[in-house]
């Protein structure tokens, strides 16, 4: 389930702190991780907006009664993207590189990368599961790769 | 007691003021800021110590912050703020203007808007635009892990992505908006770029993030736009031909990130449009110059469409007969917008608005402009704001 990635520049790597402790936990596990409402049961995105904390409420009932629970890990491919600009030499061997969004089975969607995919077989729609890179000993990330 | 009719303004902007634009290179945010104010002040026929009134959109500058109005010397103000809804800001600070002048606040308010995010020799991706590497804490550190540098330009192209999914919208659809756009470019001294431009020159421009073409995506400038907001009586005593706030609406739609959210294609342009109309009692079709947010071309695209100009997913097909560019039935982003002329967010359209409601446009003046509508949006396309410039107070 995982795979590591060598480069000159390291890319960088995502710092765990207490908030996204079992996210990446459950990353290092291969499971990925996701809010859940213990109200309403609603599964919901752990980041609404780029560079926000976790969400403190349910986006169906405003509980504030949250957990950490396991995806099923399967997916559709909403959107993507090829980014051909280079941003940070630690991608230099990427580009054209994939950013997707994902709508995982409980109705989330993430922000994330389809591995295992030549950009040309990207199609929106796409059945997807999700697989982890392995970034440095104590980090992995959660990718997602064409549906086995 | 005077009774007001609900369609009737009350608020002008009776000053614009537009500093130079784009790559104007040791000047800080502040100092475009004072020339963008004191330029609107002449252009009004009012003195710095008339204004008891700023707003500043909050944008990449630690310039834009409350304490600007002690650089820029204002005193004893009975209205100040740092406003932020990012792209959409520019109608709420004017909605905020005109309801401080209705209650008797505040009477004179600038309304502001300055970066200087480009240095000489400085690459675009030093400025605030492009997000720097690092490896942050949390789940904030997993785009940068994924690569996904530059989020408005990603977040934009996944957008437009989906509405191609959905609707096949196409780049010939998407080029006719930048090349119409250049067209009208062409005839504003003040637009950064004026050399003309083809629907090939747009497929030959390069990727930035695929599906967004170099052409699709706006240009970062240097610069600062203020506008004077007073009240009708005052604004008529004043030098210019007061343009009557006449309409306001917001909607913010909130969550992207499940699956019965829909922003990408769906936009907050819907409620806010219809409650600006209602506000200044006009329909679109009394609408005579568009001023659409152009961060990309896309943006204008789908607001359009959520506008009610044409049908969800025909947004592509209204616009490929050229209909918005010079000659066409619907001026749209008449000086060039973001895409062409200068980028001071909200404040393009909203500058070129005032422009065209007083009929100042010159060679790209349209020829009817009685109803002008100036769209912001901010963030990926989650921030909605639209206001109604008129050059009537009121329609009978
Ligand atoms: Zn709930």
């Amino acid at each position: 389930m995982t795979t590591t990635t060598k480069t000159a520049v390291p890319k960088p790597v995502p710092v765990p702190d207490e908030a996204s402790a079992p996210f990446f936990d459950g990353a290092m596990r291969g499971t990925l991780m996701l809010l859940r409402c213990r109200e309403c049961a609603t599964f919901l995105s752990p980041i609404p907006g780029i560079g926000a904390p976790l969400r403190p409420r349910c986006v169906a009932c405003f509980s504030g009664d949250l957990e950490w629970a396991p995806s099923s890990g399967r997916a559709t491919l909403y959107s993507f993207v090829i980014m051909h600009q280079l941003y940070d030499e630690a991608f230099a061997q990427d580009v054209p590189y994939n950013i997707a969004v994902v709508e995982t089975d409980e109705g989330v969607r993430l922000t994330s990368q389809v591995a295992d995919c030549p950009n040309e077989a990207l199609e929106v729609g796409m059945a997807l599961e999700v697989t982890f890179e392995r970034m440095s000993d104590d980090v992995a990330v959660p990718k997602f790769r064409p549906a086995t | 007691m005077e009774m007001r009719d609900a369609v009737r303004a009350t608020a002008a902007i009776a000053g614009l003021g537009i500093t130079e634009m784009g790559k104007v290179y040791g000047r800080t945010a502040s100092d475009f800021a004072g020339e963008a104010i004191a330029l609107a002040l002449e252009d009004a026929g009012l003195k710095a110590h008339d204004v008891d009134g700023l707003l500043v959109n909050a944008n990449q500058s630690t310039e834009s912050v409350p304490t600007l109005q002690f650089s820029l010397g204002l005193t004893d103000l009975t209205l100040v703020n740092v406003m932020s809804a990012f792209g959409s800001t520019t109608g709420t600070m004017l909605q905020y203007a005109a309801h401080a002048i209705a209650t008797g606040q505040a009477s004179v308010v600038a309304c502001l808007y300055a970066d200087a995010p480009l240095t000489e020799g400085g690459s675009i991706s030093q400025s605030g635009y492009n997000g720097r590497r690092f490896n942050a804490p949390g789940l904030a550190g997993l785009r940068f892990a994924y690569g996904d540098y530059g989020p408005a330009n990603s977040g934009y192209a996944l957008a437009l992505r989906r509405h191609m999914h959905l609707f096949g919208t196409t780049h010939d659809q998407l080029a006719t908006i930048a090349v119409g756009q250049r067209a009208w470019a062409q005839m504003n001294p003040r637009a950064q770029m004026r050399k003309p431009m083809t629907i090939e020159d747009y497929h030959a421009s390069r990727w930035v993030v695929e599906p967004l073409h170099l052409f699709d995506c706006c240009l970062v400038s240097n610069g600062g736009v203020a506008v004077i907001v007073t009240s009708p009586e005052r604004a008529r005593e004043l030098r210019q031909p007061p343009v009557y706030l006449r309409g306001f609406g917001q909607c913010a739609p909130g969550d992207t990130a499940r699956r019965e959210r829909d922003p990408a294609v769906q936009t907050g342009a819907t409620k806010a449009g219809a409650m600006a109309l209602r506000q200044a009692g006009i329909e679109l079709a009394d609408l005579d110059v568009l001023e659409l947010y152009d961060c990309y071309t896309y943006t204008v695209l789908v607001t359009l469409e959520d506008y009610g100009f044409c049908e969800k997913g025909e947004g592509g097909a209204f616009v490929a007969d050229g209909k918005l560019a010079p000659g066409g039935a619907l001026p749209c982003n008449t000086g060039g917008g973001q895409l062409s002329s200068y980028y001071m967010w909200g404040f393009t359209p909203l500058s070129e608005g005032v422009i065209q409601a007083r009929g100042q446009g010159g060679e790209r003046q349209a020829a009817k402009h009685d109803h002008v509508l100036v769209s912001g949006n901010g963030g990926v396309l989650t921030f909605h704001s639209t206001t109604i410039l008129s050059k009537h107070e009121g329609d009978a």
